[in-house]
């Protein structure tokens, strides 16, 4: 009887607390990636302004309502502009940004390619 | 001929990342969103202040008229700077004051209607101040003048004599 206590108690816990923890996670996440725009240089997860704790909430609001994070990025986006991610997007205007570091490395081993590798031969 | 060539352009590396970064140093690196307008008003559900009833803002915004939303809370010292300028738009027919209570208890943002007079037509009540965020805001005061259903333009901060004169000109 006791085992069968216990194991109801498990059975009951634990998946409730792991939806729980998955949606902290994502929140965590989301607000990692959320620029406070009054206390600039810090996320809203470290903030505590008046500001970044109505958005930790609509961020929880939108977890709970079943948006996906890319939504939840989008919707963010669409009220204050990309600005607020500190993940740039991919997209037209950041082409370059984000294939700057590609370019450069492939550049550079080209150089070393053509100065070290080819004079060995 | 190579190496001067090498040089050369190096320098002129050199000299371009200066410029853009010398030009850098000048620009401001306080941001604030952009007051993009022209967007549509946001249709959430919302709970009014006096009432308590949930109504979408659909029916807040719901005629031809021009509307003034404000965001304003009583613990919020600019608010109390623009408020005169809000008593004289309201006298206003054909501009509807609507204001966001935000995060704010009812009782203090009572008091502070009774001591400085009550210009909105119609509160909506913000406690947890999500609404505000549906709306782009970021602090309070910000004031937005809504006309056909459009956020035509957005005010940053306390409300001005020259912005009272420019809300005018507009609803004219």
């Amino acid at each position: 009887m006791k085992i069968f206590k216990l194991f109801l108690i498990v059975f009951f816990i634990f998946p409730i607390n792991n939806l729980k923890a998955d949606n902290e996670v994502l929140k965590n996440k989301i607000t990692k990636n959320l620029r406070c725009l009054i206390c600039q240089g810090q996320s809203v997860y470290d903030s505590d302004s008046e500001f970044a704790n109505s958005l930790k909430t609509v961020v929880d609001n939108k977890i709970k309502e079943g948006l996906s994070e890319k939504q939840i990025y989008s919707y963010f986006q669409s009220k204050y502009g990309e600005w607020i991610l500190y993940d740039p997007l991919f997209n037209k205007n950041t082409y370059f940004l984000w294939l700057l570091p590609l370019l450069i490395f492939f550049i550079g081993g080209a150089i070393i390619f053509k100065k070290f590798i080819k004079k060995q031969k | 001929m190579k190496n001067k060539l090498l040089l050369f352009s190096i320098g002129l590396v050199f000299i371009i990342i200066f410029i853009i970064f010398y030009k850098g140093l000048q620009n401001t690196n306080i941001y604030s969103p952009e007051t993009k307008i022209n967007y549509e008003v946001p249709l959430v559900s919302v709970k009014l202040f006096n009432s308590n009833k949930i109504v979408n803002t659909k029916e807040i915004f719901n005629s031809d008229n021009y509307y003034l939303l404000n965001i304003w809370s009583s613990w919020c010292v600019p608010c109390r700077q623009e408020h005169s300028i809000l008593m004289e738009l309201t006298k206003n027919d054909n501009l509807n004051v609507i204001g966001i209570n935000y995060k704010d208890t009812k009782k203090n943002a009572k008091n502070f209607l009774n001591e400085l007079g009550n210009p909105y037509d119609e509160i909506i009540f913000d406690d947890k101040g999500t609404n505000a965020i549906e709306w782009g805001a970021y602090g309070v005061p910000e004031t937005f003048l809504i006309n056909k259903n459009k956020i035509i333009k957005k005010y940053i901060g306390p409300l001005t004599n020259n912005s009272m004169e420019e809300i005018n000109l507009f609803i004219k």
